[in-house]
């Protein structure tokens, strides 16, 4: 046996968790701790999540009848801008890699912080001014109606507070930029010893290929929106028509940056399936290589690829044949990814447990909005598609079917890990099928009503798209329990759920070789390298409640290890 | 628990194992101290070692200057597409530009950068001294640059030069027409009154840096003292550059005509060219003349410069229109690389003031060095800027 | 001629659309309706489900292009979760006991496999989709020209012989390249019908190319948000059968009209993307509600009575008077001038109209025609 004495010399004391470490408000506020600064991160953007959630409810709401009564089309507009401003900038971008990324990257190197902690703390900052200059455009400059991409001359035009707004995104993408920034210095200087390139984690490498994007690409959109604000305040007369400028223009660097974002939004939604699929499945990742060299593979093409949001605004013939040519490309490494996830699932030991639900919903959904991409990547079939809401599904089913999917199945997988306790599978398995039903119930029918030319932005439309919208509308109320339900699920879990040891999953990374929750320090002692997928190195020992590396396990309670094939 | 246990005490084992290269649970207890004889105050504690604190710095620093790039990337692609459109008004505008002053700027920068690079050498070989002047001089390099652009804003602003909207029929765009001096102090010292107003800031931080100097030296803060006083120095930068701007713009002025604030030579095709805008309005529409009497009195005196000007550019409905883009950009470009000078001074007084308190040596220069790359960014922008802007032809 | 809302304002079916097209609308003519509509069949996997009706020479295409892709990812969809769906109860982990069989974690030849086929069918997409594409953007040399305006929130069409309307109309078989003119924001032309989209940028010409191939009404609409009245910016792409057909329908101003059909047409034209008729508030006030009643201002204070100058200075100044409910006292108006869009006889047309809104039995029946000639007989000598 094991005295309590010597599992706090493994693992730490109780008192030296990070939770506990020293509990004041200014010990939160000016933490320069990773995890707490994730845990900050977190909170914020659920709470941007949910905001943007109501936005999104209400304008469902608005579109249950098709004369649209409820609201005025001035509200109307200000509401799907709101929704997609907030949850772009303030939510997507830094969901999973601020807050999920921040608490587990460094832990996965066997670090004991990001390089730079400081700027980790000013890019919440960042993120706490950029959020509130977007919500001051509500309060303090009649809302925002320009749609969040701010497409010129509207934005010049109308008396909303543009630039309020684009002053807010302004400021979070400096904040995105320099949680990129971070990440990349990171992994490129602070490994563990031995940890080389193919050792790491997959979450990992799409954590850097992620922040490869954010900081290549974000400051193009700093600086667009820095002389959209010169041109609204100015007339500096670089993008609007009246003074001689191109609204074209505008229009190529916005999706210079605003392309490659989504690939900020998707690749560590692909990393943290990838950790989901092979931890849940006890096997090994099939093909390594492959999906570690997709991500930046993707990462690249992604900037290659800005005029297929413009095959319709009049830019040259061939430069749209060009960008629909590479738009193509950039499926192969999505769908390589999705072969290799199932490829992994074979003869495995699956567990499907919440996390897992979550992973195999968002092939599921991710397998329907990128094969739903190639339509519009079609040349002829994307000028009829363009701006429908086959475009609203098809994203929606990335981004929300893709991204939320993966943030919530990663944060029922490290949830233990982050809080030490355990939540209700049941529960979230329960919730994580509502989100799975209602996202499905909300935006499969917005296919059907774009390819029969169903104009996105629209605030009243047609009777016969009426049931339609009818059935979105449900299914959008069915998807606001679901998160709200799973939310509820994780944070009761983390208050009153039971105990649970350091490493219940069995997971092989290195951030299950501490403690849960993690100490101070992230770790008692270096942690032992290991290939982050070698689960039949891993042994149960009752002592520590927890799976531990084969070496140190008791010889006689060891099974023998299965040798691996190798073809 | 003794030895015999261990064998079934696998965390036990696995805490031998580990025992070589573990810090003690009570270490951790508190983050900021740390008694490891290898961990020196200046390594952060996150870090193993000197060697991949500056690793990290140096990447991360490098990294930054990529988004610096790709953030004057915007403008640089503005600046291309429209020059592609529009190379007649590139052609026409750069005129009121004054290579000389640029050039000015230009080598100021560049000696700016050679003093940088000599401070980065000087705190690598731990030589503190060497090292806070050269970083001094090349704080009075980087106010001295914006004193001369002061020079150059405040100049085109009296010349009615501002950016496109400046030029529309709809918009004010005379009101920054030719301006006539109201404040004394600009009037005796022969400058413009926007020159004055633009050097109230740095005027104000020369007195309080001054100021805070004395107190430092009174109040026996030796370090503070110093440091203000160097402060004001650098900020006298700034009014060596704009008086010698101002004096050059003085002498060329004299030179080309007795007028006392903008040579008529520049200041001409401006007024021209609201005078065409004007002369377009009256055809289009009588109601908006009565709003274009501004210029009418100069008219006829520049009668025969206008016909020469004509001459000379036979198409000025398009420039006339389309000429502020160049200056938009030109505000642009040069205001976003000036508010990157700003910031590197404040990055440069940072360090220098680290300098002072001694904390640079031979094993711990990562900040120096790290300034000092930025600093030659920031060089290196203006080293495009100044062709692209001044130099069309 | 039946006084109901202007037909960018409605929201109803594509049938009720043509229905009332025909009734209030067309002149002497009629449109064969089409056969095959929205919706036309509840089986997924037919285009007919996923298309509205087939009208121009590349819709077909397009659908095929779409069904093409359709099939192909359901193919892909079906394996990919048939595939998951099989392992995960094959696989799945039974109590406690944790027992993944060995298999190989990496297999070169089968990974590049799974690379190189999808190419193949994703350079049949690219190539399919380029060739139709450049159907839809490249004209026939015997298009005829016309031109569109949009504004917030009209369609305006300007044909080759000068005529106008506010609907598009077309002859079938006759190919035309539409040169597209935005007066202030971005907008996008848009007929599902014709699968034809094209972005309408201020400040420089767009153009677009249709090739009718079918008689009909459909639905055409603004597909890049514009402001407020986005959704309102719709109208009706009418083909017709014959060039004599159509030119019934677009002619502008005819002298056997009576002012107040004149002023509707300006009223449909120019002013019904902002202003309803049926007391309902739109970007700008409900015109019914106007002609000779009290206009209280932004600032409460009232501007008297609603007359012919009131109704000159809101065409020309539309900044000058903001109207309660409508912005901010002394603000910028949305509304443009229309000074040099509409001319004096074209005022005096709308506000007759706006007579006629008020109280129907008000105005004259004459026509145009008639008025001139009695004006004239009435005032020879005045020059």
């Amino acid at each position: 046996m094991v005295d309590t004495a010597t599992k706090n010399r493994i693992f730490g004391t109780p008192k030296s968790t990070f939770l506990n470490h020293v509990n004041t408000i200014s010990s939160w506020m000016f933490t320069l701790d990773h995890k707490r600064i994730g845990i900050m991160y977190l909170v914020g953007v659920t709470l941007a999540l949910f905001l943007a959630g109501v936005f999104a409810l209400v304008l469902r709401t608005h579109l249950f009848t098709f004369d649209g009564e409820m609201l005025t089309n001035a509200q109307y507009n200000q509401m799907f801008t709101l929704h997609g401003a907030v949850m772009v900038f303030s939510f997507i971008i830094p969901s999973i890699p601020a807050a999920l990324g921040n608490i587990v990257l460094p832990m996965m190197l066997g670090a004991k912080d990001v390089a730079f902690p400081r700027m980790n703390l000013m890019s919440f900052y960042l993120w706490i001014i950029g959020t509130g200059c977007l919500l001051a455009a509500i309060l303090f400059g009649d809302g925002l109606d320009t749609g969040w991409t701010f497409y010129t001359p509207y934005s010049i035009e109308t008396n909303t507070g543009v630039v309020w707004a684009t002053f807010g995104a302004f400021v979070l993408g400096f904040s995105s930029i320099f949680t990129g920034l971070n990440f990349l210095v990171t992994i490129n200087t602070m490994r563990a010893k031995g940890q080389t390139w193919f050792k790491l984690p997959l979450f990992l490498w799409s954590l850097y290929a992620t922040s490869i994007i954010q900081v290549l690409a974000t400051p193009v959109l700093g600086i667009t929106l820095l002389l959209l604000i010169a041109e609204k305040t100015m007339h500096v007369g670089i993008f609007d028509p009246t003074y001689g400028g191109d609204p074209v223009l505008f229009q190529h660097f916005f999706w210079f940056y605003s392309h490659p974002a989504v690939y900020i939004m998707i690749l560590p939604a692909m990393g943290v399936i990838s950790e989901l699929i092979s931890v849940y499945s006890q096997k090994r990742i099939f093909g390594y290589s492959f999906i570690a060299f997709s991500s930046v593979a993707i990462a690249l093409l992604g900037f290659l690829v800005w005029g297929h949001h413009m095959f319709t605004s009049g830019q040259s013939q061939v430069l749209t044949l060009i960008f629909s040519a590479i738009t193509f490309t950039v499926a192969i490494p999505s769908a390589v990814k999705v072969f290799n996830w199932l490829a992994t699932l074979y003869k495995g030991s699956i567990l499907l447990n919440t996390p897992m639900c979550y992973a195999l919903s968002f092939i599921f959904l991710f397998g329907i909005g990128g094969l739903t991409g190639l339509f519009l990547g079609a040349l002829s079939v994307d000028i009829h598609l363009h701006d429908t809401y086959f475009v609203v599904a098809h994203f929606h089913f990335v981004m929300v079917g893709g991204t939320l999917t993966a943030l919530l199945g990663g944060l029922f997988h490290w949830w233990p890990k982050i809080f030490g306790r355990m939540y209700n599978d049941f529960m979230g398995r329960a919730f994580c099928f509502l989100v799975f039903a209602g996202f499905n119930l909300t935006f499969f029918p917005q296919f059907v009503m774009g390819a029969r030319g169903m104009p996105r932005r629209y605030a009243t439309y047609d009777p016969e798209f009426l049931i339609f919208h009818q059935i979105s509308t449900v299914g959008a109320f069915v998807l606001g329990v679901g998160i709200l339900g799973a939310f509820l699920v994780l944070v009761y879990a983390a208050f009153k759920g039971p105990r649970c040891g350091a490493n219940p999953f069995r997971a092989a990374s290195l951030e299950w070789q501490t403690s849960s929750p993690p100490d101070f320090h992230n770790f008692i002692h270096q942690p032992v390298l290991n290939d982050p997928y070698d689960f039949d190195s891993l042994v149960y020992d009752e002592d520590l409640e927890t799976y531990i590396s084969r070496e140190f396990a008791d010889p006689e309670k060891v099974p023998p290890k299965k040798e691996p094939v190798h073809h | 628990m003794g030895l015999a246990k261990t064998r079934q005490s696998p965390g036990l084992l696995l805490l031998l194992k580990l025992e070589t290269d573990m810090a003690t649970v009570d270490a951790h207890a508190d983050d900021h101290h740390h008694d490891d004889h290898d961990h020196p105050p200046f390594i952060a504690h996150h870090f193993d070692d000197a060697e991949q604190q500056f690793d990290s710095g140096k990447l991360g620093i490098w990294l930054f200057l990529v988004t610096e790039v790709l953030f004057f990337s915007g403008l640089f692609v503005a600046y291309t597409l429209y020059r592609n459109h529009h190379p007649e008004i590139f052609q026409q505008a750069h005129v009121f530009l004054d290579k000389y002053l640029g050039g000015l700027n230009t080598i100021v920068l560049l000696f700016s950068s050679l003093t940088m690079a000599l401070a980065v050498r000087s705190a690598q070989l731990g030589r503190n001294k060497n090292c806070g002047i050269y970083i001094l001089i090349t704080m009075v390099c980087a106010s001295m640059f914006l004193g001369v652009k002061a020079v150059e804003y405040s100049h085109k602003w009296d010349m009615g030069i501002w950016v496109r909207s400046s030029w529309s029929s709809d918009a004010d765009s005379l009101s920054y027409g030719h301006h006539e001096g109201q404040l004394g102090i600009a009037k005796s010292l022969g400058v413009s009154d926007r020159l004055i107003w633009l050097s109230a800031i740095p005027a104000v931080l020369l007195a309080g840096s001054l100021i805070a100097s004395v107190i430092g030296f009174v109040t026996k803060k030796e370090l503070f003292g110093k440091f203000m006083l160097a402060m004001s120095v650098m900020v006298g930068g700034y009014f060596l550059g704009a008086g010698v701007g101002q004096v050059y713009q003085n002498v060329k002025e004299g030179s080309g005509d007795s007028h006392e604030h903008a040579s008529l030579q520049e200041q001409q095709p401006m007024q021209l060219l609201a005078m065409t805008q004007e002369d377009q309005d009256h055809a289009d529409d009588d109601k908006k003349s009565d709003d274009a009497d501004h210029s009418h009195d100069e008219e006829h005196s520049h009668g025969s410069e206008k016909a020469e000007y004509d001459k000379e550019h036979p198409d000025p409905e398009t420039l006339d229109r389309d000429i502020g883009i160049f200056f938009s950009i030109y505000y642009c470009m040069t205001g976003l690389h000036a508010i990157h000078i700003i910031a590197g001074i404040i990055a440069l007084a940072w360090i220098y003031w680290r300098c002072l308190a001694g904390h640079w040596r031979s094993d711990y220069f990562g900040p120096v060095d790290y300034v000092g790359l930025y600093w030659h960014l920031v060089d290196l922008i203006w080293i495009y800027l100044f062709p692209l802007l001044y130099l069309i032809d | 001629m039946n006084w109901q809302l202007p037909l960018m304002l409605a929201q109803e079916t594509t049938e009720d659309l043509k229905k009332r097209v025909l009734e209030t609308t067309l002149e002497g003519t009629t449109v064969p309706d089409s056969s095959i509509h929205r919706g036309g069949t509840s089986n997924p996997f037919s285009s007919e489900y996923w298309f509205p009706e087939t009208a121009s020479s590349f819709a077909g295409e397009v659908d095929y292009l779409f069904m093409g892709i359709f099939w192909i990812s359901l193919v892909f969809f079906v394996a990919i979760v048939g595939v998951m769906t099989y392992f995960c109860i094959k696989y799945r982990r039974k109590g406690d006991v944790i027992d993944p069989q060995p298999s190989s974690s990496h297999n070169t030849a089968i990974e590049i496999l799974w690379s190189v086929l999808p190419s193949i069918l994703l350079v049949w997409m690219f190539y399919v989709g380029a060739e139709s594409y450049f159907n839809m953007r490249i004209p026939k040399e015997e298009a005829e020209e016309i031109q569109v305006t949009a504004s917030q929130f009209n369609w305006l069409f300007t044909y080759p012989n000068g005529d106008m309307s506010n609907e598009l109309h077309l002859v079938e078989g006759q190919p035309v390249v539409l040169r597209m003119q935005s007066k202030d924001v971005l907008h996008s032309f848009y007929v599902s019908a014709f699968r034809q989209k094209q972005d309408i940028v201020p400040g420089r010409y767009t153009y677009s190319y249709i090739e009718p191939s079918k008689a009909g009404i459909y639905r055409l609409s603004c597909n890049e948000y514009c402001g407020d009245g986005h959704s309102k910016m719709r109208t009706a792409a009418i083909v017709h059968a014959t060039h004599e057909e159509r030119q019934k329908n677009t002619m502008w101003i005819p002298s056997d009209h009576s002012p107040t059909d004149n002023g509707k047409r300006i009223y449909q034209i120019y002013c019904s993307g902002c202003h309803n008729i049926d007391g309902k508030e739109g970007t700008g006030p409900p015109l019914n509600k106007t002609w000779g009643r009290d206009v209280i201002l932004a600032d409460k204070t009232s501007a008297g009575v609603a007359d012919a100058n009131y109704v000159l200075e809101s065409i020309y100044k539309p900044s000058a008077k903001i109207v309660e409910g409508y912005g901010a006292p002394g603000s910028q108006s949305k509304m443009n001038s229309f000074e040099g869009t509409l001319d004096d006889d074209d005022i005096n047309h709308v506000i007759e109209y706006l007579k006629f809104l008020q109280n129907p039995s008000s105005v004259s029946e004459k026509t145009v025609g008639e008025l001139e000639a009695e004006k004239t007989a009435n005032t020879p000598e005045e020059n």
